[in-house]
């Protein structure tokens, strides 16, 4: 696993756009209900937060699926899901923290985010850079950046 | 079906029936969705002589083919009606994700018509459609609304709702949805009050399906490509919003000060900048359904207006700003978020009190009713409520500029234009707004057909603002192409970055229509002369098409255009010629059987 999706809620606008461009990537129609990613928005503090599968270091809905439907893609980092083996028992949607596995009922089947295959659509039209596929720490590493950042003007100002 | 659903709910308000309609193919062909379709189904169905707060108008809230997909701006819906400050064919049009929901329930649209006896909302939850009373939420500002809703129904419903305003049938009271993105002007809100409608609440989980994939897909990319490079739509607004107008329209000398008396260039223009606002009080930016340029602001005042919401936008700033003559950014803020709780279009709101303060200034209105001044913020911001809850003043305030000038005995001082209030910018410094003003559909407005872009920004071209014989041709074209914008269910900024072109293959390629770019733009003249139809009946003319004598024979008082005029008389015949009508104005049976109408 080399990259990984990080989201930046300062900077997303709220345009969904991830919503639509992912669910027309996966099924071919334009619906956010089914998105594998959800913009949050809290209108009267400002703020929007993208939720998506954190593609975790020790997966509960693979771990949890009793029919091994859910498996680990090395060269992506990402857990699939495989429709063939699904049993629609939704283990793995209770399992998730963070809700991002999808049930449907009309094919009793689930989804969640599988990083399109080491290629993400939803990153390539965010238009605000709020989505971003990047190395592992790179994410992190930036916040440090901007952090450190702000001691360096302090330090201007009053050295 | 691709783009559209083909369905729309009718809802009799006065019998509380609720039906679902297939729409007519051609007349989705012919008037795209939107204004269009909401434009054709008014033309259609109600008596242009009605009285637009009588049972008899409807109320349409209408999406079009491109709301709800990944084309570029596309979660825009209009609502459509006979509007009370005008009494012409009115179009208002908002963002947010309200329209899209309505795509997502399985529906292109809302027909209300008759008036409810009692307050009710209309909830619609995909198939299932009801009214539900609304006695609690009478009385109600927009954001306690949306709330209660939330709170009590769906947590993920969107809500379009009216305010106190709107209920009290303010004349330019006004439509919010998801809480702070406005139907905003020519009165929506006071229609759908006249019907004891308080909200509109949605939740969709169905999809939209488009005919060609991949092409649309590529057709999308494309265009979103565009706008990413082009400076406005790229950079501009998303860092300064539209306040970034505010420096350049001012040094452009167009910038109307104190109800337009004097001359158009405001000395503290800086102080209620786009840049001013990113500096002082932007919290991040805000983008409407599916939009890349994402110009709103949420603001955050921090002084004695304390409070966080969205805006102000470019109009909002100029009118509570140098319209009146106030520099206080966080003043100006705090109007624009009570007129969004009370539900009024800022820019009549503003304008309106900018022309009560030249009324107060000059003696026309005794000074123990208006204690209104230039610049005095303090006694301008509790006007607001006031007028939406029609108290005292506000009462008069609340029947707008033109009414209220009149009512004085000097509707010369009204900045308008069939009623409704002149935005931002003069036009003695820009002939094609001009022209635009004295011919828009519904009344003094600078969305119908956005001549600032060429006349200032130089975009697609660079004209001379000053030489009326430049505008009358362009303006025609922007105004047919604004109809198909509007009509398609894309943002009208989109056409800073890209054109015709790239639009025409976004809906052929969602909606399978095999229709050619001149034939696309040519439904939106159709829109263009529908709407025109509609005025001539309901009794507009020739002389309606006209601006304020000051406009029109007060020279400009200093500033790159001191000494100009409108020659208006220059530009309407020939505008009339190009569009196929005749001296007086009324379109000709050759051009009404090209556009088969």
């Amino acid at each position: 696993m080399d990259r990984i999706l990080v989201v930046q809620p300062e900077k997303c606008t709220s345009c969904r756009t991830c919503e639509l461009t992912c669910s027309f990537t996966k099924t071919g129609e334009m619906n956010p209900e089914l998105a594998r990613i959800s913009v949050l928005t809290y209108e009267k503090v400002g703020l929007a937060v993208p939720m998506i599968c954190q593609q975790c270091g020790v997966p509960a809905c693979m771990l949890i699926c009793p029919v091994g439907a859910i498996t680990k893609n090395t060269a992506t980092g990402a857990m699939e899901v495989h429709d063939s083996k699904c049993i629609g028992c939704k283990m793995c949607t209770i399992a998730c923290p963070f809700g991002a596995i999808h049930y449907h009922v009309a094919t009793n089947l689930v989804s969640k985010c599988d990083l399109c295959f080491g290629d993400p659509a939803c990153v390539k039209l965010c238009p605000s850079g709020a989505i971003s596929f990047v190395e592992a720490n790179a994410g992190s590493i930036a916040k440090r950046k901007t952090f450190a950042a702000k001691f360096k003007n302090l330090f201007e100002e009053v050295g | 079906m691709y783009g559209w659903t083909g369905q729309i709910i009718r809802v009799n308000l006065t019998a509380g029936t609720i039906k679902k309609e297939a729409l007519p193919v051609s007349d989705l062909h012919n008037y795209i969705g939107a204004r269009g379709l909401g434009s054709k189904i008014i033309f259609d169905e109600i008596d242009p002589q009605v009285d637009p707060l009588s049972p008899d108008n409807k109320l349409i809230f209408m999406t079009g083919p491109l709301t709800g997909t990944l084309a570029t701006s596309g979660g825009r819906y209009n609502v459509i009606t006979k509007g009370p400050l005008t009494g012409t064919i009115a179009a208002s049009n908002s963002g947010g994700s309200f329209g899209p929901e309505i795509k997502f329930a399985g529906y292109d649209g809302i027909i209300f018509e008759g008036k409810s006896p009692e307050p009710v909302y209309l909830w619609i939850n995909n198939d299932t459609v009801e009214l539900r009373s609304a006695a609690d939420l009478w009385g109600k500002t927009v954001i306690e609304t949306t709330d209660f809703i939330k709170e009590n129904v769906d947590d993920d419903a969107r809500v379009a709702a009216i305010g106190p305003a709107g209920e009290n049938l303010v004349k330019f009271a006004n439509i919010l949805n998801d809480y702070n993105r406005a139907a905003g002007r020519t009165g929506v809100g006071a229609v759908m009050g006249s019907k004891n409608l308080k909200a509109v609440a949605v939740r969709g989980t169905l999809g939209v399906k488009v005919a060609d994939q991949e092409g649309f897909f590529a057709a999308i990319n494309d265009a979103r490509a565009k706008l990413k490079a082009h400076p406005v739509t790229g950079a501009g607004l998303g860092a300064f919003g539209t306040n970034i107008l505010v420096n350049i329209i001012n040094e452009h000398g167009t910038l109307p000060v104190k109800n337009f008396s004097e001359a158009a260039v405001f000395p503290a223009a800086e102080k209620i900048s786009g840049e001013w606002q990113a500096e002082h009080n932007l919290v991040r930016n805000k983008g409407c359904f599916g939009c890349s340029i994402g110009c709103g602001r949420v603001t955050k005042n921090h002084g004695k207006y304390k409070g966080i919401g969205e805006g102000p936008e470019y109009e909002a700033t100029w009118g509570f700003g140098s319209d009146l003559y106030i520099d206080d950014f966080e003043a100006i803020s705090k109007a624009n978020f009570l007129c969004n709780e009370y539900g009024l279009d800022s820019i009549t709101m503003a304008t309106t009190l900018a022309c009560a303060t030249e009324l107060t200034e000059k003696g026309f209105i005794p000074r123990d009713k208006s204690n209104l001044s230039w610049g005095n913020a303090e006694a301008m911001l509790p006007k607001i409520r006031k007028t939406a809850l029609r108290e005292g003043f506000g009462d008069e305030l609340a029947e707008g500029s033109y009414r209220l000038a009149e009512m004085y005995g000097h509707p010369e001082l009204s900045m308008s234009v069939k009623k409704q209030e002149l935005p931002a910018y003069d036009p003695r410094g820009q002939h094609g707004i001009g022209l635009n003003y004295a011919t828009s559909n519904r009344g003094g407005c600078h969305v119908r057909g956005y001549m600032t872009s060429p006349e200032v920004l130089g975009i697609p071209v660079k004209t001379d603002p000053d030489n009326p014989a430049e505008a009358p041709e362009l303006l025609k074209i922007f105004q047919d192409l604004t109809a198909v914008v509007d009509s398609a269910g894309l943002c009208l900024f989109t056409t800073f970055g890209i054109g015709l072109p790239e639009i025409a293959a976004q809906y052929r390629t969602a909606t399978g229509v095999d229709i050619s770019d001149e034939e696309l733009l040519l439904a939106g003249e159709r829109i263009w002369n529908l709407e025109r139809l509609f005025n001539l009946k309901a009794g507009f003319s020739k002389a309606d098409d006209t601006l304020p004598d000051r406009l029109l024979n007060e020279p400009m008082k200093g500033g790159p255009h001191e000494g100009r005029t409108v020659q208006l008389s220059a530009m309407l015949p020939v505008y009339y010629s190009l569009r196929g009508w005749d001296e007086e104005g009324v379109p000709s049976e050759a051009k009404k059987q090209d556009l088969g109408l």
